[in-house]
């Protein structure tokens, strides 16, 4: 039983430091995925009043609602876009067939694709944060454990909806297609282009029911100093659960 | 009777409308290279895949090694490796990382270097896998099925895209591994390839065993013939041939004389020929191929297309 369980995880390392590889040597999904919106943030930054708090924002600054709106940027890039893309991929390929007959269990190959896109989107985060506080004065979220379960609760939501692209997509280039109209509908929702307080009230309560809504909304609670509230949290969840029921239930090898 | 390695009854496996395989029986012993041949579309690949574990079957008993390729999955995967037809890999991945990511899958695993040698892939084990020629990537997909030290190896095409050097090579490389004790189940097309490298092989067709065998029991079973022709320095009567048991039928064309007769009948003729002082020139025999019995076992009701070669 233990060699069995550390061949298992020997076979799950190697994966990961693969999948590492391929990603830098193929990093269309990785590009995007790190560099847009550490790309946005600068440019952001760089629009004078963008910087100036505004009453009419509750006090924040035009940076400081892109904030939040970048970090689900970033997750909804890699959990639509990178990761269906090279599952189905893998899958048109003839890979995924390949490892199912090895001893690697297939989770591992799954595991191993979202500790690589779980690592970059960190990253990816820390980047925006960073270079956001130190150069152009982004406020960072009040509470650090209400941002950590945020961001946890918003990957489990949305990298299984990638999972899930991945296995309805008949080919790679359809899972690609189907990525990104979910991605940019899903970009509307968090307020990449009309931020949620600015958004008229009804339709603002509509798009908090959606994944990348409610992941803004509860940022917003955290940047106003706030551990986020109930209500996004719980539609993160929900989503969570029926999009990884779903993605277990659905997916394909071949 | 030693126990078979894999025993396959009454194995049953459909796709929607389609019988893919029909009531299949097959039994592969220990340290064999076992061929498994039949027209395209005849069930060859799904009773591979079956054995391999990746399909399930709708009825019927497999067993690999004494294992239920479903039921003990993972023992199963351990110690049989596989080279499935149409699978690809990264484009970016190198020849040595995917032979060390494999190989981490397995609980022992082969020499990497000395695998790569051995199939002539030395030269390119830093290169990128959408740089290999088709005949590399088929090698590396052979290494792939080698690298955990099966005790059972299921290889699905083996030699296709390959040209003749690399067929040679791959071929004395697998009469290597069954040197090593290792039962190896070879799918092919190729009638050659069956003849040459396989101990017994099994003709499937219409997902039903038609025949199995040794490639000589098959070309008997196939209606076997040997045809020799040749110009005699002079002239006999055809009874000096005719009178030979292992002789059916003499005849002439122009100055040449055809003949049929069983596999022995060459040297009989030299010998009867040299007994009455006629030497044979430009001398020609052709054995009834395992392809033409091939034909012959499973040409009832199949259309002529699906008898080709190409996979």
């Amino acid at each position: 039983m233990s060699t069995v369980t550390t061949t298992s995880w020997r076979a799950f390392l190697s994966l990961v430091r693969i999948e590492f590889r391929l990603n830098v040597r193929e990093p269309t999904g990785l590009v995007v995925g790190l560099g847009a919106p550490v790309l946005l943030i600068v440019i952001f930054g760089s629009i004078p009043t963008f910087q100036t708090a505004q009453g009419a924002l509750g006090g924040l600054s035009p940076l400081d609602l892109y904030g939040p709106i970048l970090m689900v940027f970033t997750l909804s890039m890699l959990a639509l876009n990178s990761l269906p893309l090279r599952l189905a991929t893998y899958r048109e390929l003839g890979f995924l067939r390949r490892l199912a007959v090895t001893p690697v269990q297939p989770s591992r190959l799954l595991l191993a694709q979202l500790t690589v896109h779980a690592t970059v989107a960190v990253a990816a985060i820390a980047l925006i944060l960073g270079i956001g506080a130190t150069a152009y004065h982004l406020r960072l979220p009040g509470s650090a454990p209400g941002l950590i379960i945020t961001l946890v609760l918003t990957a489990a939501a949305l990298f299984p909806l990638g999972l899930l692209i991945a296995s309805s997509a008949p080919t790679a280039k359809a899972a690609g297609a189907i990525g990104n109209i979910l991605f940019f509908a899903l970009a509307f929702c968090s307020g990449l282009w009309w931020p949620l307080p600015l958004m008229p009230a009804l339709l603002r309560t509509v798009v908090e029911k959606t994944p990348t809504g409610a992941a803004v909304q509860a940022l917003n609670d955290t940047i106003a100093g706030n551990f986020p509230s109930l209500a996004p949290l719980a539609v993160l969840a929900a989503y969570a659960l029926v999009f990884a029921t779903l993605a277990i239930r659905t997916f394909r090898w071949e | 009777m030693v126990e078979p390695v894999i025993d396959v009854r009454g194995l049953h496996k459909t796709y929607g409308p389609v019988v893919a395989v029909d009531g299949l029986d097959l039994s592969v012993a220990p340290s064999e290279i076992f061929g498994v041949v039949g027209p395209n579309g005849a069930g060859k690949t799904t009773t591979v895949e079956c054995i391999a574990g990746l399909r399930v079957p709708d009825r019927g008993s497999i067993r690999v090694l004494g294992l239920d390729p479903q039921a003990d999955r993972n023992e199963v995967r351990q110690r049989v490796g596989v080279q499935l037809q149409e699978s690809a890999l990264p484009a970016k991945i190198r020849v040595r990382e995917v032979l060390e990511l494999f190989g981490s899958f397995y609980r022992h695993s082969v020499n990497v270097p000395e695998l790569v040698e051995s199939l002539g892939l030395g030269a390119h084990t830093d290169a990128y896998y959408r740089a290999l020629s088709g005949g590399l990537k088929q090698r590396l997909s052979i290494a792939l099925a080698l690298v955990g030290d099966p005790e059972v190896a299921v290889l699905d095409e083996l030699t296709t895209g390959l040209d003749p050097h690399a067929r040679q090579q791959t071929w004395a490389l697998i009469e290597s591994v069954r040197g090593r004790g290792v039962t190896v189940v070879v799918v092919t097309h190729s009638m050659e390839e069956a003849e040459q490298l396989c101990d017994r092989v099994a003709v499937i067709d219409h997902g039903r065993l038609v025949a199995c065998g040794t490639p000589a029991e098959l070309r008997e079973q196939g209606g076997g013939v040997t045809r020799m022709s040749f110009r005699p320095s002079g002239p006999f009567v055809d009874r000096l041939l005719t009178s030979l048991p292992d002789v059916t039928s003499v005849h002439r064309q122009g100055d040449r004389v055809v003949l049929t007769g069983t596999d022995e009948v060459a040297t009989d003729v030299i010998l009867a020929l040299n007994e009455a002082g006629i030497r044979a020139r430009q001398v020609s025999i052709e054995s009834s191929s395992l392809e033409q019995a091939f034909l012959t076992l499973t040409s009832e009701d199949s259309p002529p297309a699906s008898t080709g070669g190409a996979a």
